[in-house]
């Protein structure tokens, strides 16, 4: 009868590792539909590198003009899961990125997932770069292969258990990743400034990252339900803000104010962006102004709500 | 035996006493969060009024800008005073620990604001061009020091 009962006990817990596994693997791109990495325009590709944001945990912390594009990895990023080192992302072959292929890094950006076939940590925000589109990709590859190399190695990630097991993501992302698709339905007769807003803020600006809470107490994906209405600062203290146009949010402000927020880093009330931001803004800032114009119509059409999540 | 008994409760209420009227002094000094922040707010109104100028809300005037750098310069040379070590926290301060952590770093910021915002000051702009140049060098400022030295409360 034991034997009985531990033979079955066997067979499930078999069974079981057995789906974990199979619900783990890490899932890729279909190659063929990609586009054809001798047509990236490098030119076009740095705007995306801007909006994506790459140098502010890839370049060395408080780097200015051009160390920015030294894509070496940054500073340590502290959490409460243990400490991230953003990987060197140069075009070193050693070091870097070198050897990848353009497959290699659009599975990286869309799926999170490395050319070795590990999942990479939702620290990168592939769950927003997901959203991007194919040429955007190919071009910000193109951009990315014309930057200096560089040959130091980033130190590897010193996460706490069972954080450090990488095959778990691989269960986050079966709860969590998310879709190509956007965020916020926006009426059909959107502008075409809405709709560049919502991509640039949904997709490669990866804004509702810090700026959207998150589900599972802060270790889970992006609460959608509570869109960009502001969060706790991933970094330690204090407050990401809401972002709607809510009373609690920036509703108040108009939007060439926002627009001229992300240019300049002054608020209408000529208060300053401070702390993480100030980064994110010095990037938006390089983007074309018809850009900031669509985020901030975007802005100022997401669902208006709230005060802080759960109060 | 009730004599040791009453003084030990003497010495308990005393002691009691003294952390009451003691705790709040040692927790947080208030007044020098105030002052801060009461500086900072007339710094902002100062910003402001420039940010309008240079955004051409409102029309320029060399003795309106003199006014927005000098105000800003004495903010500048008296903000550093406001942020003794009892001081780090109550009062909604926005203050990061970051100042007290690495006081040369602040001490460095401070300095800087003080030498643009006179630098700005000798500069007189007399027109609206040269104006957004030096308000453009100032206003650097707040975003720099901002980034390491301000939490975001709200």
């Amino acid at each position: 009868m034991l034997d009985r009962i531990l033979t079955v006990l066997f067979v499930v817990i078999l069974l079981g590792a057995g789906l974990v596994y199979g619900l783990t693997i890490p899932d890729r791109l279909n190659a063929a539909a990609l586009p054809d990495p001798a047509m990236g325009d490098a030119a076009r590709g740095e705007t995306v590198f801007w909006a994506g944001g790459c140098a502010s945990c890839h370049a060395p912390s408080k780097a200015e003009g051009d160390d920015k594009l030294k894509l070496g990895g940054g500073d340590p990023i502290r959490s409460d899961f243990g400490t991230f080192h953003a990987p060197n992302i140069s075009p070193d072959p050693d070091a870097g990125i070198g050897q990848w292929s353009f497959v290699d890094f659009a599975n990286a950006m869309k799926r999170g997932v490395s050319p070795d076939g590990k999942h990479l940590y939702p620290a990168f925000p592939y769950t927003s770069y997901v959203k991007m589109t194919d040429g955007d990709l190919n071009d910000l590859w193109a951009f990315m292969r014309t930057l200096p190399k560089v040959a130091t190695t980033a130190p590897a990630n010193d996460l706490a258990f069972p954080f450090n097991v990488r095959r778990g993501i691989g269960l986050w992302k079966l709860a969590f990743m998310d879709g190509p698709g956007p965020i916020i339905a926006l009426p059909e007769d959107a502008s075409e400034a809405q709709k560049r807003g919502r991509y640039l803020v949904e997709g490669p600006g990866h804004c509702g990252q810090c700026h959207t809470p998150r589900l599972l107490y802060g270790a889970g994906g992006l609460d959608d339900a509570h869109w960009l209405q502001g969060a706790p600062n991933p970094d330690g203290e204090g407050r990401i803000p809401n972002i709607t146009p809510s009373e609690a949010g920036i509703g108040s402000w108009s939007a060439s104010d926002i627009a001229y927020y992300l240019e300049s880093g002054f608020t209408p009330d000529f208060d300053s962006v401070g702390g993480s931001m100030v980064d994110v803004q010095e990037n938006i800032a390089r983007l074309p102004a018809a850009d900031r114009e669509a985020i901030a119509a975007y802005l100022k059409v997401v669902p208006a709500a709230g005060g802080r999540p759960g109060e | 035996m009730s004599d040791m008994r009453s003084l030990t409760l003497i010495s308990a209420l005393t002691l009691g006493c003294a952390t009451l009227v003691a705790l709040p002094a040692i927790a947080q000094n208030l007044d020098a969060i105030e002052k801060r922040q009461e500086l900072m707010k007339e710094n902002g109104k100062a910003a402001k009024a420039g940010g309008a100028m240079a955004k051409g809300e409102t029309e320029f005037s060399a003795e309106k800008a003199n006014e927005v750098f000098t105000s800003m310069h004495e903010i500048a040379m008296d903000f550093g005073n406001h942020f003794p070590e009892d001081s780090k926290t109550g009062g909604k301060t926005e203050a990061a620990p970051a100042i007290w952590e690495k006081p040369d770093a602040f001490q460095a910021a401070l300095v800087k604001y003080q030498n643009d915002t006179q630098a700005a000051i000798d500069a007189a702009p007399q027109d609206l061009a040269s104006f957004r140049q030096q308000f453009g060098m100032v206003a650097q400022n707040c975003k720099s020091c901002h980034e390491e030295f301000r939490i975001d409360k709200d």
